[in-house]
């Protein structure tokens, strides 16, 4: 159970990191040196300020479910071959 | 047919549909009511979550505030949608396996204290009825405007309809309401944003419209709009105006403000399991997004079409869509110049920022305002943030029907969180304060009854501050998402990842949370309102975003009282090993 607890904790604070960074990263403090590179007619700061750091923070919900879903059934697997 | 008929047609269509979906989603157990039995399928509850979540704010007021802040505006888009991956990371699965049904729930068994269990009641109570009375602000804009009904009607009217529903369907009833509420809502917000997004940039995703060039010539929307606002002597508008601490602050307290939100975490006690409440806020964050990466657009567009369409202009040739809102009052111009023509640049308008208006009408036809002119500046134009969303179809010349549709639209958005903020107010009277503090021998039945009768309660609450809105609303907003972020949120992050928390620790944060956090907001808002500027502010940190001191504090003093008292007892920790199991 303590691997379980404990691998958990590590894919939160991956994902945590990479939400951080996209946000208050990406989107606040190293905002304006990003704006000058350009995607179409988006500052790239402004992009991820109003836009791109949205569509990072889906991905991050969904990977959570995912690599979750797999430790799940990992953890309950390796519990039935303990117990059998 | 009128853009008011249209209006009643769609706004009786849709709740002719709230109403019949009620009927058939009626709650017969307290486990009903309070989380719609825990059987709502994750898609499903994901919608349910953007309904109850954006609400007339999101709806109404966020694109208008964008489109007037400019870059500063990000603050909403990212802290609104960022909260979400705390709660599906930190918050939504554990609360759920711990399988009750509330909130202060948890926070009094986590740390085995009835008087923590009443201050988050407290709490709680505090931040739903501040979030309602925005509502029915917003409620009462769209009646005015759109139906020329009374405010007091329309409001009654809205009322009358959350009371069928939520009364009789309780947390069951409010689910399969919001899911139709969110496709309302979520209609009227993409039809004309794409329909302006055509118009101004050819292309039909907003998302990218905003990103192109303009229909009319080779330049990019946003340089076009950077220069046109610079020009007028605003910042220009994909630049920030607020200092970077300052928007760290507000983005981070409303990130924590919206993880910590009561009415939306008891959404996530609905689902069946633990995956489900992960998967769901997954899902209600992509019906979020939606409406959030739209917004933006809008803003941009919305500023661009005001600037070109009343600069400038005389009077007696601005748009009718100018005159109506001056009617009802979200609009004023003071020529200041008396040139006859309408300016529009940066600065107050007028004196005291407010209009009041006299009785009279100007030289040229205008309603004049009884405020001096503000003549630090050459702006001429008062203008409510919150008009943009409901006048932007109007100013794009859209056709009847899309503007009847924003209207049911914002509608729609006030309903939806209104009722799912009663639900959160109500279960925490009948239930934490009723069945598990004050008279804890009440059977089921009563215990529902209770339940009815608390949400009657609060919706009558909830329709006076309609009614009679405090002037303070529009303030308030701060308040509420301070206060979930300094009080709420940090116990219950802490609840579930540290086991070594105990109750003295938790009660301690969470009234330095609320009495710092409080007495700031307190200070700069109503008591000192003149002072209220960067230079006076604690390290330049504004009332909006002092809420994310407030959860630092919260957490330090909780850590520390903790560690200077009794551990807590063993079951909690056993609780704790419970909830963080699959």
């Amino acid at each position: 159970m303590d691997y379980y607890w404990k691998t958990n904790l590590k894919i939160l604070i991956c994902l945590l990191i990479i939400w951080f960074l996209v946000s208050f990263g990406f989107g606040i403090l190293l905002s304006d040196w990003l704006d000058q590179f350009k995607i179409g007619g988006f500052k790239l700061g402004f992009w991820f300020a109003q836009q791109g750091s949205i569509y990072v923070f889906i991905i991050l919900i969904f990977t959570y479910v995912y690599l979750m879903e797999r430790l799940d059934k990992k953890v309950s697997k390796d519990e039935k071959e303990k117990g059998a | 047919m009128s853009v008011q008929e249209w209006t009643f047609v769609m706004v009786g269509v849709s709740f002719a549909l709230y109403i019949l979906i009620a009927f058939k989603s009626r709650a017969k157990t307290t486990s009903d009511f309070y989380v719609a039995g825990k059987s709502v399928n994750p898609i499903v509850n994901g919608m349910a979550t953007a309904a109850d979540w954006m609400s007339a704010a999101s709806f109404l007021s966020m694109a208008g505030l964008i489109a007037f802040l400019g870059k500063d505006g990000s603050v909403y888009l990212m802290g609104w949608t960022g909260g979400y991956v705390l709660l599906a990371l930190l918050l939504a699965p554990y609360l759920r396996k711990f399988g009750q049904f509330t909130v202060p729930d948890f926070i009094g068994e986590r740390y085995y204290s009835n008087t923590a269990r009443v201050v988050a009641v407290v709490c709680l109570i505090f931040i739903s009825f501040t979030y309602i009375a925005g509502q029915m602000r917003g409620v009462g804009i769209v009646f005015s405007r759109f139906l020329e009904v009374d405010i007091k009607l329309g409001v009654v009217i809205g009322m009358g309809i959350v009371f069928v529903y939520a009364v009789w369907g309780g947390m069951k009833g409010i689910t399969y309401t919001q899911v139709a509420q969110y496709t309302v809502l979520i209609f009227a917000y993409l039809v004309p944003a794409v329909y302006i997004s055509i118009i101004m940039t050819n292309n039909p995703i907003p998302q990218l419209g905003f990103g192109s060039t303009l229909s009319n010539s080779p330049e990019f929307l946003l340089d076009k709009l950077d220069k046109v606002t610079s020009d007028l002597g605003f910042t220009p508008y994909t630049e920030n105006a607020k200092s970077k601490i300052d928007i760290f602050c507000i983005t981070a307290a409303l990130m924590a403000g919206t993880a910590g939100l009561p009415h939306v975490i008891v959404r996530f006690f609905t689902v069946p399991s633990f995956n489900a409440a992960r998967k769901s806020a997954g899902y209600a964050l992509i019906f979020i997004a939606l409406l959030y990466t739209t917004a933006p657009a809008v803003s941009a567009f919305a500023r661009m079409n005001l600037i070109d369409s009343i600069q400038d202009k005389e009077y007696s040739e601005s748009p009718q869509w100018f005159r109506n809102w001056e009617d009802i009052g979200l609009i004023a111009w003071k020529d200041k110049n008396s040139d006859g023509l309408i300016r529009y640049s940066a600065g107050n308008a007028l004196e005291d920022v407010k209009p009041i208006y006299s009785e009279e009408r100007g030289n040229s036809g205008e309603r004049t305002v009884k405020n001096l002119p503000d003549l630090s500046n050459e702006n001429e134009v008062y203008i409510d943030t919150d008009i943009i969303v409901l006048a932007n179809p109007e100013i794009a010349n859209l056709p009847f029907w899309v503007v009847a549709l924003v209207a049911a639209g914002g509608v729609a958005a006030a309903l939806s969180t209104a009722a799912g903020l009663l639900i959160a107010i109500s279960s925490a009277i009948s239930h934490d304060l009723l069945k598990k503090t004050i008279m804890p021998e009440i059977s089921e039945k009563q215990e529902l009854f209770y339940s009815r009768l608390a949400t009657a309660f609060a919706i009558g609450v909830a329709g006076l501050f309609g009614i009679y809105p405090p002037a303070f609303v529009a303030q308030v907003v701060a308040f509420a998402f301070g206060l979930a972020a300094s009080t709420l949120f940090p116990v219950l992050l802490l609840g579930i990842f540290s086991k070594r928390l105990n109750k003295e620790g938790a009660i301690a944060g969470m009234l330095v949370g609320l009495v710092f956090t409080s007495s700031y907001i307190i200070y700069f808002k109503f008591m000192a309102p003149e002072l209220n500027t960067p230079d006076n502010w604690f390290l330049s940190i504004s009332p909006e975003g002092i809420g994310f001191v407030g959860m630092i504090l919260n957490v330090v003093v909780a850590l520390i009282v903790s560690s200077l008292t009794a551990p807590p007892p063993k079951e909690v920790g056993e609780m704790v090993e419970r909830i963080r199991r699959p």
